[in-house]
């Protein structure tokens, strides 16, 4: 028990990674890029967005269920991640293709004129052809990608900074966190806001440069998703695996113990908070691509209360239930939504899936609450035969955040 | 009296004339048995200068005939500037008249009214007075139209001048003024004299008067009157501005008023200079030159800079294919030759000054009223979030429960109405019958919700979010599911349409108007049951203390039933008021939940003042904002909610916080 | 004895109420001292403000050799000084092992980043053990504290305070819900505890108190009312008044 590593001291870890890779290996193989052909391409991509998610969802366990902080904003964060990526794709290939239409032209383009028809591509929808000041660095793949860590981490570290201080907590803060998540959706759909309003940023399937089919494309970002929700998953069992991960579950559990001791709550929910925001943008980088469009709406608060809903059907406070959740839920409604799940007739109604399964979801959701706090996780205890001790209805802290008597091990 | 009865007789003989003038026929030519009448009289005594009319010689003949009192006087006078009279070559006579059959005339004597037998048209001349003697002859009849005995007139002709001003109407205004018996229409005329004056006007110090008169005025027609005095043109001299131009103020080329290409425009045109060419202007003359892989000598593919272009440009001119360009240097040099200048149209500066300083004055006053429209819009927006916010203040503020579904419950309200109003045509009546109905429908699902979900999870306000949040969801699916996607109307009743004007400026619709007074109603009853009666009583106790309100014998399971249902309820209603002005959709809820959250947060959780404040701060500067940038109220939003956020820095616990322990650190 | 923490003319007002009035008194290095008193007497506030919990309206708290006035400072900055505190109610992290309750409160760096990379050094773990020992907790190392007794639970956060290395520990009720052999046991401790460190005890308990063996501070509406050793303060006419009823 003394210093083993702490891939030794967490043998779901091992069995995380390898599930992830046999799932990867599967899916290629299985593939119409690579392999037999028995998965559409458009399911791979699913797949692969699903895998984004899944990683973004263990972001938000990280915070919420490991930190005690429902943040309502991640998937803002996400989706800020996803705009920087696709600011560079976006103007990457608009400028491949107006150099190509202009290399026709007899007198060969200035350089001004050649920024000025990208701007005009990329931003006639918005009546302007200006570029705005954020995209000073979308003609630089490796200033984008700092940026798809940076933004998200910085707005994090901004608000996180100005939220802690005035130690906001609790729900006061999951609301702050909301309006935060609202305001940004709502300057985003703006004309002006420079990121193309409602319109939001488009053809991100297409990289730059490559002539390789979408086939093969969407294995690579399958790739791509796996090994950064492999590397997400290590990095967060690492970081909630010592002494670190001691003190923030003290500060979920109860806050004011932990400021007694000495540790300064405000500054490791800040780091929580940017580490997680961080996660999330590069989630959302890999996963816009492969979505092929990113808007506003994708910011909507709703998306990150769906986030919050995906890490508790999963049982949150432990990552691989946040992965399950996400995976489940978002790949069982992408089913129930897409059409097609067969209608149920009833003779006198018809229950037609893409519009009830909302309603089911949304109770689901209220009873996982209150009979199954936690999750699909607690499944995993039914096989290892953990048996929870009676607490009486106590709790384990006096944290609002702090674990449930029914989420004991 | 006198004046109507004469118009009753000359009706009279309007009418009879037909029957008379057949009559007549039969008795031979009326002028040769019938003697002048007093109009036909005045007209002979001015007959030369009738027929043959100029403009500097008319006004007295004109003067004269309107002057002359007589009944018939204005017919004439519209007959004659219509080019419809005639004169009668036998004897000098002069008669309406109009194209018969068979190139006759037919001729209608003035004094009698009586129609003459066709004659010939060439018995008669037609009298053609020129544009400027009619526009005299209009004015005099404007006099006519002034002084008339219907008021119907009066106010056409009042309407007329003060959509087409003009300089002749300032005479016959002024005169028409000392008679006018209805004291409004005294006061229309007096406001009009002020305005044609300001136009108009000959004396500049009554000009002026007028101008300062008006000051502070209003009405858009004052500023309409205003506007054109100070209207500006822009214009260049060579050297220094001409004396006695009437300048706004002088302009520098390149500024943000005067471009630099405008500017060397404007000189282009006037000193005849080679005009300016810009750079896709020159691309297209290259692109039209290219010679052999190269444009003046500059081979193509080096044509990718700004200079090379240049280059090329200037070979091509020097080969004389294209006109010249000026480079930046002769630019430079022509802007510096000449002076730009605003000038008024308006020669007096004196006139121009005062104007300004009336304008000036009446944009203070629009800027004060202005501040006090925003002010009511602001009131009406605080008195929706209060009403969103209020039910939340009990759920949230004084339970403590969140409750992510108050918007649905807001939605079901609304939707409520909107079913009532289906089945209840009268909007009256289904408007008092769906207030209290949303009321029991909502309390129900509240009262259901707490016993269901919510009564499982007090002190976990986070799993309480979320759970409701599941519900929120799914009350919004099964809304749409229900209603469909599309917008549904509750429409208001028709008493409650339209705007309350209070002036030109503000004004604020009568929904907004009940929907302040339907906050002000539920703020005194939510004092009411909170401070009166015995439900508000257990609820503070069971809020303050639950374990003690307890062993006290108070329910708190009922009372935390009744008190979610009753925040529930007051949703409901609130749904109702708010479908009234706005689309009843499922995601009606969406759009006010955060706000609402807003509000009781900024406001100080568990305290109905700080609720009224913090909607009345919301409120006043989402309106704020709107006002500083009115194209975008999206933006808007974005920065209250930073403001928000700001503000929770420094009062973290609302504008109205409780102190100390109870506060609950 | 040199003077470790001087509270001088302290107040506090919670909505009108007068919580501590002028509050003036000191604690020496290395002494025990229990701080007795009716309910509202501000025996809790007046720890609250010691920890930083609560800003008084007026006064100075002096720390140490340096003087520092600890009024402003947060909790943590406070904690890190070197006050530790022990809440009425046992507050350890019942999700936790002991090992890691214990681990958590070491004397270690407390900045978020030297935290995330740190690892335990032998001289730790022998701590860790130590300390266990001395809390008689030694055979529960790998347990999760929610599941310890109550009385373990307490020791437990005893023990957790002693691993901070505080100079200054302030107990609030340790003694409550004890059986009487755990009783003695936490005499024993805090005894032992107040021969490096100052140690303040707040109780009711006058049984626990004489057992303490100390000089007693005796709080009274928000100011000291009386100080000395237990058999003087309780031979002190206004105590027994307070103590009695009137």
């Amino acid at each position: 028990m003394k210093n083993r590593s702490f891939i030794a001291r967490n043998p779901s870890i091992l069995v995380f990674l390898a599930c992830l890779g046999i799932f990867t290996l599967a899916v290629t193989i299985a593939s119409e890029g690579f392999g037999l052909g028995l998965i559409s391409t458009s399911f791979v991509k699913t797949l692969g967005k699903t895998l984004c998610l899944c990683l973004v969802a263990v972001a938000m366990d990280l915070i919420w269920g490991y930190c005690g902080i429902l943040s309502l904003g991640h998937f803002a964060f996400f989706g800020l991640g996803g705009y920087m990526i696709g600011m560079w794709l976006m103007y990457e290939r608009t400028r491949l293709i107006v150099t190509e239409s202009m290399a026709a032209q007899e007198i060969p383009p200035t350089p001004q004129e050649v920024v000025d028809a990208i701007g005009t591509q990329i931003f006639g929808v918005v009546g302007s052809s200006e570029f705005p000041l954020i995209w000073s660095f979308a003609h630089s793949l490796t200033v984008q990608l700092i940026l798809v860590v940076a933004v998200p981490g910085l707005l994090a570290l901004v608000f996180g900074w100005l939220a802690f201080r005035s130690r906001v907590a609790g729900v006061y803060l999951s609301i702050l966190t909301q309006a935060m998540t609202l305001a940004l959706a709502l300057y985003l759909f703006q004309n002006d806001s420079g990121l193309r309003g409602n319109n939001g940023l488009s053809g991100l399937q297409n990289l730059p440069g490559v002539t390789a089919s979408q086939d093969v494309v969407s294995i690579w970002f399958l790739w791509a998703s796996a090994l950064a929700l492999a590397l997400g998953y290590l990095l967060s069992a690492w970081v909630v695996s010592g002494k670190f991960g001691s003190v923030i579950r003290g500060i979920r559990d109860n806050e004011a113990r932990v400021r007694f001791l000495g540790y300064s709550v405000e500054t490791y929910k800040l780091a929580m908070f940017t580490l997680t925001a961080c996660i999330a943008g590069i989630a959302g980088a890999l996963y816009y691509p492969q979505a092929g469009i990113i808007n506003p709406a994708e910011i909507a608060p709703i998306a990150s209360i769906y986030l919050a809903v995906w890490v508790a059907i999963g049982g949150r406070g432990r990552l691989y239930g946040a992965v399950i959740g996400a995976a489940l839920v978002s790949l069982v409604s992408t089913y129930f939504t897409g059409g097609q799940a067969p209608d149920i007739p009833l003779g006198f109604y018809t229950i037609s899936w893409v519009d009830w399964w909302t309603v089911l979801l949304g109770l689901t959701f209220v009873l996982v609450t209150l009979f199954a706090p936690k999750g699909i996780g607690g499944l995993f205890d039914l096989v290892a035969q953990r048996a929870a001790p009676d607490r009486h209805g106590a709790d384990y802290g006096p944290d609002k955040g702090a674990k449930r008597e029914e989420e004991g091990q | 009296m006198i004046k109507a009865l004469k118009a009753l007789a000359l009706l009279g003989a309007l009418i009879l004339g037909a029957p008379l003038s057949a009559q007549d026929t039969a008795t031979g030519s009326p002028a040769d048995t019938v003697t002048p009448g007093p109009i036909q009289s005045l007209l002979q005594e001015h007959a030369a200068d009738i027929a043959k009319p100029s403009r500097r010689t008319i006004q007295p003949v004109i003067d004269a005939l309107s002057g002359s009192g007589l009944p018939g006087m204005q017919q004439v006078l519209q007959t004659w500037e219509a080019r419809e009279m005639y004169q009668r070559e036998s004897d000098g006579w002069f008669f309406a008249g109009e194209k018969g059959p068979d190139r006759t005339i037919i001729l209608t004597d003035f004094d009698s009214g009586e129609e003459l037998e066709p004659v010939p048209s060439d018995a008669v001349d037609i009298l053609r007075p020129n544009s400027g003697v009619r526009g005299l002859i209009a004015s005099a009849l404007v006099r006519f139209q002034l002084q008339d005995e219907n008021p119907t007139l009066r106010q056409d002709a009042l309407t007329a001048i003060s959509r087409n001003p003009d300089p002749s109407h300032i005479a016959p205004l002024r005169e028409s003024i000392e008679g006018e018996p209805d004291p409004a229409m005294k006061a229309q005329k007096e406001r009009l004299l002020t305005l044609l004056t300001i136009s108009f006007g000959e004396d500049e110090a009554a000009r002026i008067a007028a101008i300062e008169s008006v000051a502070g005025d209003l009405n858009v027609d004052t500023r309409g009157t205003l506007n054109p005095l100070v209207a500006t043109t822009r214009r260049l001299a060579e050297g220094e501005v001409p004396e006695g131009a009437n300048v706004a103020r002088t302009l520098r080329p390149g500024t943000e008023e005067l471009p630099r290409e405008e500017a060397y425009d404007l000189v282009a045109a006037e000193a005849d200079l080679p005009a300016r060419i810009d750079p896709a202007d020159r691309r297209n003359v290259l692109q039209a030159n290219i010679e052999g892989g190269a444009v003046g000598g500059v081979p193509l593919a080096e044509l990718n800079t700004i200079e090379a272009r240049e280059r090329a440009y200037a070979a091509l001119v020097e080969a004389g294919a294209v006109p010249p360009a000026p480079t930046e240097a002769e630019i430079d040099a022509a802007l510096a030759r000449f002076t730009f200048y605003e000038e008024y149209s308006e020669p007096s500066p004196a006139v121009t000054e005062a104007a300004n300083k009336a304008l000036r004055a009446i944009d203070t006053k629009v800027g004060l009223n202005t501040t006090l429209d925003l002010g009511l819009d602001a009131l009406s927006l605080a008195s929706i979030y209060f009403l969103a916010a209020i039910g939340l203040a009990i759920t949230f503020g004084v339970m403590g429960v969140i409750n992510m579904a108050h918007g649905e419950f807001i939605m079901m309200g609304a939707y409520t109405g909107y079913v009532v109003q289906q089945m209840i045509p009268n909007h009256t009546v289904s408007i008092i019958v769906a207030i209290p109905l949303a009321f029991a429908v909502t309390f129900a699902a509240g009262v259901a919700m707490e016993r269901l979900v919510i009564r499982w999870l007090y002190n976990r306000p986070l799993e309480t979010l979320l759970a409701t949040f599941g519900i929120s969801i799914a009350l919004q699916q099964l809304a749409k599911n229900i209603f469909g996607t599309q917008a549904r109307p509750l429409t208001a009743p028709g008493w409650l349409d339209g705007q309350w004007q209070i002036n030109e400026i503000v004004g604020i619709s009568m929904i907004r108007v009940a929907i302040f007074v339907l906050a002000i109603v539920f703020l005194l009853f939510f004092l009411f049951l909170m401070k009166k009666t015995r439900l508000g009583l257990e609820t503070r106790a069971v809020t303050q203390n639950p374990r003690m309100a307890a062993s006290m014998g108070i329910n708190p399971g009922r009372v935390n039933m009744l008190t979610f249902g009753l925040g529930s309820g007051i949703a409901g209603i609130a749904g109702v008021a708010i479908g009234l002005y706005a689309k009843v959709t499922s995601e009606l809820g969406t759009d006010y939940i955060v706000q609402s959250f807003m509000t009781v947060v900024v406001g100080g959780v568990g305290n109905i003042w700080g609720t009224l404040l913090g909607a009345g701060m919301i409120g006043s500067l989402q309106k704020g904002i709107e006002w500083l940038n009115p194209s975008n109220t999206l933006a808007a939003q974005t920065y209250m909610i930073i403001f928000i956020i700001i503000f929770i820095q420094f009062r973290p616990r609302g504008i109205i916080a409780l102190k100390g322990r109870a506060a609950g650190d | 004895m040199s003077t470790l923490l001087e509270v001088n003319g302290i107040s506090v007002t919670f909505d009108g109420y007068k919580a501590i009035r002028n509050l003036s008194f000191n604690i020496g290095e290395a002494e025990l001292r229990a701080i007795i008193g009716p309910n509202g007497a501000g025996k809790t506030t007046f720890m609250d403000i010691v920890t930083g919990k609560t800003k008084p309206d007026e006064g100075k708290v002096i720390w140490g050799e340096m003087s520092r006035n600890l009024v402003g400072m947060n909790e943590a900055r406070i904690a890190q000084a070197g006050i530790g505190r022990k809440f009425q109610k046992p507050t350890v992290f019942e999700d936790q092992s002991v090992r890691e309750n214990l681990t958590m409160a070491l004397q270690n760096k407390r900045g978020w980043s030297s935290v995330l990379f740190w690892k335990p050094s032998k001289a730790d773990q022998n701590r860790v053990v130590e300390l266990a020992a001395e809390i008689g907790l030694a055979d529960e190392l790998e347990r999760t504290s929610g599941e310890l007794s109550h009385g373990q639970k307490q020791w437990l956060e005893i023990g957790m305070l002693l691993a901070q290395e505080p100079r200054l520990l302030l107990v609030d009720e340790p003694a409550a819900g004890m059986t009487l052999a755990e009783r003695e046991h936490t005499t024993d401790i805090l005894k032992e505890a107040a021969k490096t460190r100052a140690v303040v005890v707040v109780e009711h308990d006058m049984e626990f108190v004489r057992r303490l063996e100390c000089k007693v501070t005796v709080l009274h509406e928000g100011s000291v009312l009386a100080e000395g050793s237990l058999d003087h303060v309780t031979s002190n006419p206004e105590v027994i008044e307070v103590y009695l009823g009137r």
